[in-house]
Formats: structure tokens, C-alpha cells, sequence
């Protein structure tokens, strides 16, 4: 069957044999996989085959290319904006579309359909080879390079204002315009300044439990004059009513833990105790 | 073995590019059956070069490669931004234009 002008190797028909029942695999898996994260791991194991299989049909530099560029540049994009978006993000299992689903499977089955028939159905002219019968002909980066620069000189120039134009609308299509002013350090004190008669406090707050029973998050901190600085507990703690009471009168803090602590040890000292 | 089976894959991965775009609604998933695609028309650029001995095929691939790039680039920008506006990366999502 294989014509003279290229004679397919028995490794390399071990490695087609080997690798692309496991590339089908895994883009069934992008098929069927649910979490979007899994779907691009797939993919990668997909376009590092492809590249394998590009190295073994006398495309070395199309292979090296393919590592780089799609697995390195293109699915790290796609994770990045999976991570993004956010990597839970998975399909939703409602139909928009009455019977979807089956129409598109049967597209999809029907298309594979006519690309095999078409496949099965031309006749192929025998293979020769990129270099059938003529070692020191085209040599694969050599050889590429002259059609790339000489041939194709053109579409390498308009190729390369397209990357420019991608880059720089991707800059356009992600940027965000900012709708206030920037607040620099300079505009934050001042409005500090600014709202002192409002009651807001220039220096930091008081932290909480100094000079209480404990110094635990949710214990307000006393004052100088024994009463409780709301302040000094965390605002969220706060609202949520977890703020713990501290003792009120200056001196009886002391007493208090020791009885929690030891029980009625301390009995007497006490005073003005709940 | 012959070197049409490399077509033959090229055909199969198409088709499941293909169905991947029309069956997933992540927008994400439906860019990656793209990609799919476009590799295994690489895939078949490649075969026809070595099959024909003809450097033009892989030439025509690597425009693939860096069109494919450009693409990459600039569909997720859109999809970065319709999900900042819509909260959602999901196709069904986004109809404001439907009446």
C-alpha cells in the first residue's frame, strides 16, 4: 500500500497506533468532562500529542512551534482566564434551545460522517515524502524558512500586524476606565482631615481586651476611667452581636478571672460582683 | 500503515471540535473545540505536505498557528469583558440582542 517514494516506519506506526486512540480520548473528554479546568487539561494532552505526531511526519519545527505556542502560550491563556472567570464556573444543564442537545450530537455525528466519507472516497496521490529520493533537498527549518520568507513574505508582514492588532485590542477590550479620580495618599489624608468634626478618628483604633480580662478579639477594651471602647472591637464583630461585655467597674477584672479560673477560692476579696 | 490514517484522525478530532462547539454552553469550553479544530486542520496541512513532499502545507499550518494565536487573544479579552458586565461565561448568557 505504502508507495516507494516514503516507506512509514514500523516506530512510527507503533507510535500512531499508540497516541491517537488516546488523542480521540482525550477530545471526547472535552466532550463530555464537566469542570471547564478539565476540559483544558484534556486539550493540552491533546495539542502535545499533535506535536509528537508532528515531529514524526518531518515537521520538527512545526512540532517545537506547536509545544510553544499552543501548550505554552495559548492553554496557559486559557487557564488564566479560567481562573479568571472562576475555575467552579461549569455548564448549566438547561436547555435554552428545545432538543439542542440531540440536534447538535446528530450535526455532529453527521459531520464525521461526510469528513470520513470523504476521506475513504479520494484518492490520494502516492505519498513521496518531504524529502522522497533526494537527501540533501529540503531540509525541514531550512526548507521552511526559504518558502516562509521568500514565497511568503507578504502573509509573514500581514501576520505579523495581526499579532500587533490582536495584542493591542486585547489591551482595548479588557481595559477599564477609571470613572473616579485616583485617590493618592496626599487626597486620603485630607479627607480625613476634612471629616475630624464628623467624629472620625485620625489616630488608629484602640485593639481590644487592653487592660480587660482578656485579650481576645471580641472584648472591647477599657478606658483610663474603667468604661468600654466600643471602638476597639472589630466592626463586623460588632454588627453581628458577638461582642463579648467586659466588666465594668476598674478592679474587679482581676477577681473575676481568678474565680473563673479557680472557682470560689478567692471569695473574699470580692466586691460589687455579679 | 498508511498515511491516510493521519487524515483520518484529522477528520475524527475535527468532528469532535466541531460537536464540542455546538453541544458545550461554558464559552471557555466552546473556544477550546475551536482550538481543537484548528489543530486537526493543522494536523491534515501537515499530512499533505509530507504526502505530497511539498513545503507549502506546513507554511500554511504555521499561519494557522499564529492566526489561531491572534484569535485566542483577542476572543478571550471578549469573554473576560462580557463576564465582568454579566457575571456569566456561559453562552446562553449573553442575549441582549434578542428582542
Amino acid at each position: 500500500m505504502t508507495p516507494a517514494g516514503l516507506e512509514i516506519s514500523g516506530g512510527e506506526t507503533v507510535l500512531f497506533w499508540v497516541i491517537a486512540p488516546l488523542m480521540v480520548l482525550a477530545a471526547l473528554g472535552l466532550l463530555f468532562v464537566k469542570r471547564a479546568v478539565h476540559a483544558a487539561m484534556c486539550l493540552v494532552f491533546v495539542m502535545v500529542s499533535m506535536a509528537i505526531l508532528y515531529i514524526a511526519q518531518e515537521a520538527p519545527f512545526l512540532g517545537v512551534v506547536q509545544v510553544v505556542v499552543y501548550t505554552g502560550a495559548v492553554m496557559m491563556l486559557f487557564l488564566f482566564v479560567l481562573m479568571l472567570v472562576g475555575v467552579d464556573a461549569s455548564d448549566s444543564l438547561t436547555e435554552t434551545i428545545r432538543g439542542q442537545r440531540w440536534i447538535g450530537l446528530l450535526i455532529g455525528i453527521g459531520l464525521a460522517i461526510v469528513l470520513g466519507g470523504v476521506v475513504g472516497r479520494a484518492a490520494f496521490p502516492p505519498a513521496v515524502g518531504l524529502n522522497g529520493g533526494d537527501p540533501g533537498g529540503v531540509a525541514n527549518p531550512q526548507g521552511l524558512a526559504r518558502v516562509l520568507f521568500a514565497d511568503y513574505v507578504l502573509a509573514m508582514e500581514a501576520v505579523g500586524v495581526l499579532l500587533v492588532t490582536a495584542a493591542v485590542g486585547a489591551l482595548v477590550l479588557t481595559h477599564r476606565r477609571r470613572l473616579t479620580p485616583k485617590q493618592d495618599q496626599r487626597a486620603v489624608a485630607d479627607a480625613r482631615i476634612r471629616a475630624l468634626p464628623d467624629g472620625v478618628v485620625l489616630t488608629p483604633l484602640p485593639s481590644p481586651g487592653v487592660y480587660a480580662t482578656s485579650n481576645a478579639m471580641d472584648t472591647p477594651a477599657l478606658g483610663p476611667d474603667g468604661e468600654q471602647v466600643p471602638q476597639s472591637v472589630s466592626r463586623v464583630l460588632r454588627i453581628r452581636g458577638q461582642e463579648k461585655a467586659a466588666p465594668h467597674a476598674p478592679g474587679t477584672e482581676l477577681v473575676e478571672t481568678q474565680a473563673q479560673v479557680g472557682g470560689s477560692r478567692s471569695t473574699g476579696t470580692r466586691e460589687g460582683e455579679a | 500503515m498508511d498515511i491516510t490514517n493521519y487524515v483520518v484522525l484529522a477528520a475524527v478530532l475535527f468532528a469532535v471540535g466541531a460537536t464540542t462547539v455546538l453541544l458545550r454552553r461554558n464559552a471557555i469550553v466552546v473556544f477550546m473545540g475551536v482550538e481543537l479544530m484548528l489543530n486537526a486542520t493543522n494536523l491534515a496541512f501537515v499530512t499533505f505536505a509530507r504526502m505530497h513532499g511539498d513545503l507549502t502545507g506546513q507554511v500554511l499550518a504555521f499561519f494557522v498557528m499564529v492566526v489561531a494565536a491572534a484569535e485566542v487573544v483577542v476572543g478571550l479579552a471578549i469573554i473576560v469583558t462580557i463576564f465582568r458586565t454579566r457575571r456569566s461565561a456561559s453562552v446562553d448568557d449573553v442575549n441582549l440582542l434578542k428582542g
